[in-house]
């Protein structure tokens, strides 16, 4: 019950959590390297800016598979499941993370069978791109897999993971935002609302590398 | 069973704006007030922190301070003969949790409707004729009018201090303003915010071609101010992390920045958090409310007895705790009989993106704010003529653009692939050149006799309750009017310099997995007698005259124009009828 005051307190601030260095929560070994040789085609490394690997696209995904995003904690999750129209939204009863991890699995087995026994991380770039090009339009197919689907759900998750806050263990050292040019959550841009068609030169902060954090 | 709590004057459910603004306006009158809220109590020292409020992934992309559809969600189906599913996880719109509602997540875009909206029906047969209109489309008279609101639309601004430009005052058109809106009988409380780049090209653009831009009225304050309560609002600081966020710097006009610390102060009233409200309690003849019931966050439910029950929640909640109550007659699209759940209607949203070049043109789109930018009206409500196009109704038109933040600036020009090296090279090349803008034609979506709610018959909420079952597509009208807006903002863009213009109107089918708004309206709407509406002008049942259902489910159609300022004036509309009218007698307020 709340009654004559505001019922601040004190320490009560819900701050985010830190993504942690080391290695994987989510995936396996293999499934790690699966998924860090998948990110970096999808946004490969170029002179300036890192590519899906090294900003942590792979660390970002395991990190979220491992929490209630990769439980579809928020979801509703009450049955009867069944397919709906394309309007009606994603009707599955399994999680993202177990969505994942079939998927993983299934695309490790087409590819040894494509090629030779090898898996998807020990393909050229090439025949990696060639999988990922056939996934996206659906001619690679899955052993009890949506190829497309799981195509748009590693791309979506890549460039989350490449473009959010580095707070969640991608966009490493901000290279992403330093490569698009958002200088990061300054929090006031006064100075800067009149100052039409001109680069911004403040230096490129996340949540935990500005002067406000203090966790 | 519940146990019983001693009697309350006023029991309220839901505290965001409605049920702040009424639970300020009757503890003033000196009754005793318990407002029930379902989501947990949020200020801005403790939700909204400066140093981490501006968390993309954790409040836009995760919803962090939204409902869960674990908590509750709705059923969708296009149209009544598909099995209708659970929106499994938010997509078309994002319902709010918590004190404060709507109100702390909001963009603070802080419109008022046009005199005509509220005389629909009237007003377009009189202009066109009866024939004009679809056989199937069911909007109505609102029973209240522009004049009628004028008073509580001022007193609403006033209080969140919206910055503006007024286009009319009393009736005399003002330079820089919106030459289309109502007599307003006084200036914004503060003037309007600065733009940037885009939003200023926009309107150099517009003037161009002949219309009258002016600024979009914010709740992103662009001056300090103290309201008439004496609760004072920071300035906006163009952070661009408005809307799905918390403000963290007290400058965007919420109930906790406007109203809550004033409310929560006064020994005759309080707030329960994370309770829930099961369903309003009849006496035995069905006439009168005793009250709620509640389940606590414990699990223990508890009955609430009180002399007068305000549904101020959002509008989906409201209409399902009407049909949970058994308040009202449910609604029969077969028949057209039956009023809770009639006339559910949203918004129709459009936009264009604009690719410029980029050794030209740099809008910095990250400096910006939640109800910044530059509109036209020419093409909203009734403001122009339809004879020859078709269709009714209409939005406002505007480079709203609200911020830059990067999961949701991804536009890169058709034809890139959609990853690999291209791809990056275009994100790299387009972010700072790139006018994207979701809002940019917010449109009307007006009401038909199969767009409906009712309660599901499979899919239940975790207290084994129905979920809603919202039943609603597109229909051409609105599909038209999108097509005609889209290519009207779109030339805008040429005009501008884009290089580049990629029209997006809106296309059918309804899809419950496309950002729309969150402006659900209707399924308790008001009117001017039982037989076509679920309240009265007051906002008070027809069926349970001790019982008041306030917000947008009172919106007998939607209009192009985002709702809460209308919300706004409508709760001090409601107020006001309470203070000055019902206390004196309590009874029906119009008698049928």
């Amino acid at each position: 019950m709340i009654k004559g005051a505001l019922p601040w307190q004190p320490g009560s601030a819900d701050p985010p959590s830190l993504a942690t260095p080391g290695g994987w929560h989510f995936f396996t070994a293999q499934e790690g390297a699966t998924v860090e040789a998948f990110v970096d085609r999808l946004i490969p490394p170029d002179p300036e800016t890192p590519g899906g690997k090294d900003c942590g696209c792979a660390v970002f995904i395991d990190r979220q598979l491992a929490g209630p995003y990769g439980r579809n904690e928020a979801y509703y999750m009450m049955g009867p499941f069944q397919e709906g129209t394309k309007q009606q939204g994603p009707q599955s009863a399994a999680t993202t993370a177990q969505h994942y991890r079939n998927a993983l699995v299934a695309l490790d087995a087409a590819c040894r069978e494509k090629f030779g026994g090898k898996a998807f991380a020990d393909l050229s770039d090439a025949q990696k791109d060639d999988v990922i090009g056939g996934l996206e339009v659906g001619s690679f197919k899955l052993d009890g897999v949506d190829s497309k689907e799981f195509f748009v759900q590693v791309l979506t998750d890549t460039r989350n993971g490449f473009l959010a806050d580095p707070i969640y263990g991608g966009n490493k050292d901000l290279a992403a935002w330093k490569m698009i040019g958002f200088p990061g959550t300054h929090y006031d841009y006064r100075d800067w609302i009149d100052r039409h068609n001109e680069r911004v030169t403040l230096p490129v902060v996340g949540i935990s590398t500005h002067p406000n954090w203090s966790k | 069973m519940a146990r019983k709590l001693p009697r309350k004057d006023v029991a309220i459910v839901g505290l965001g704006w409605t049920g702040s603004i009424l639970a300020q306006e009757l503890t003033d009158e000196g009754l005793d007030v318990v407002a029930i809220e379902r989501g947990p109590w949020r200020d801005t020292a403790t939700d909204f922190l400066i140093s981490y409020a501006q968390d993309e992934w954790r409040y836009r992309l995760q919803h962090e301070l939204f409902l869960r559809p674990a908590q509750t969600t709705v059923t969708f189906r296009n149209n009544a003969n598909q099995t209708s599913l659970p929106v499994r996880n938010w997509g078309a719109f994002m319902l709010g949790n918590g004190v404060g509602g709507g109100g702390v997540h909001w963009n603070a875009e802080t419109f008022r409707f046009l005199p005509s909206d509220f005389v629909l029906r009237t007003h377009l047969t009189q202009r066109y004729g009866a024939n004009f209109l679809p056989a199937d489309m069911t909007i109505q008279d609102w029973g209240v009018t522009f004049d009628d609101l004028e008073p509580h639309y001022d007193q609403f601004e006033y209080l969140c201090g919206t910055s503006g430009t007024a286009g009319n005052i009393k009736g005399v058109i003002q330079e820089g303003g919106n030459p289309f809106e109502g007599p307003r009988s006084q200036p914004y409380p503060t003037p309007a915010q600065k733009q940037g780049y885009g939003h200023v090209l926009f309107a150099e653009a517009a003037k161009q071609l002949g219309y009258k831009p002016f600024p979009q009225p914010s709740g992103n304050l662009s001056q300090a101010y103290t309201n008439p309560l004496g609760v004072k609002l920071g300035q906006c600081t163009y952070c661009g992390f408005c809307e799905w966020f918390g403000c963290a710097n007290y400058s965007k006009a919420s109930p906790q920045t406007t109203v809550l610390p004033v409310l929560l102060r006064k020994s005759n009233f309080e707030a329960r958090t994370e309770c829930e409200v099961m369903r309003i309690n009849l006496d035995s003849t069905g006439k009168r409310a005793t009250g709620v019931t509640y389940v606590d966050s414990s699990g223990t439910e508890w009955e609430q007895p009180a002399d007068l029950v305000l549904l101020c929640a959002f509008q989906l909640f409201n209409v399902q705790l009407l049909l949970l109550s058994g308040v009202g007659k449910p609604y029969d699209p077969q028949s057209g009989q039956g009023q809770i759940g009639r006339n559910f209607t949203h918004q129709t949203m459009s936009t264009a993106v604009g690719f410029f070049d980029k050794d030209k043109y740099n809008f910095n789109p990250f400096v910006a704010s939640g109800a910044i930018g530059m509109c036209i009206d020419e093409f909203n409500g009734d403001n122009f003529d339809h004879r020859q196009l078709g269709f009714v109704g209409g939005g406002y038109i505007g480079q709203v653009r609200t911020n830059g933040r990067p999961l949701e600036s991804m536009a890169v020009p058709p034809g890139t692939p959609a990853w690999g090296a291209k791809w990056k090279q275009a994100l790299r090349d387009s972010y700072l050149s790139t006018i994207i803008c979701g809002g940019a034609c917010h449109a009307s979506f007006y009401s038909y006799r199969d767009i409906y709610l009712d309660l599901d018959p499979v899919y239940k909420d975790r207290f084994g309750r129905p979920l809603m079952r919202m039943t609603i597509d597109f229909h051409d009208n609105e599909l038209k009017m999108s097509a005609f807006l889209t290519d009207k903002y779109a030339e805008i863009l040429q005009k501008m310099g884009a290089t580049q213009v990629v029209k997006q109107p809106r296309k059918g089918p309804y899809d419950v997995t496309d950002y729309q708004t969150s402006h659900l309206c209707g399924g308790a709407i008001m009117g001017e007698k039982p037989d076509n509406s679920a309240v009265n002008r007051y906002l008070q049942s027809w069926d349970v005259p001790n019982l008041f259902v306030v917000g947008a489910s009172a919106f007998p159609q939607n209009a192009g124009y985002n709702p809460t300022d209308t919300v706004g004036a409508l709760a001090y509309w409601s107020a006001k009828a309470i203070r000055s009218q019902y206390l004196k007698n309590p009874g029906p307020l119009i008698h049928a």
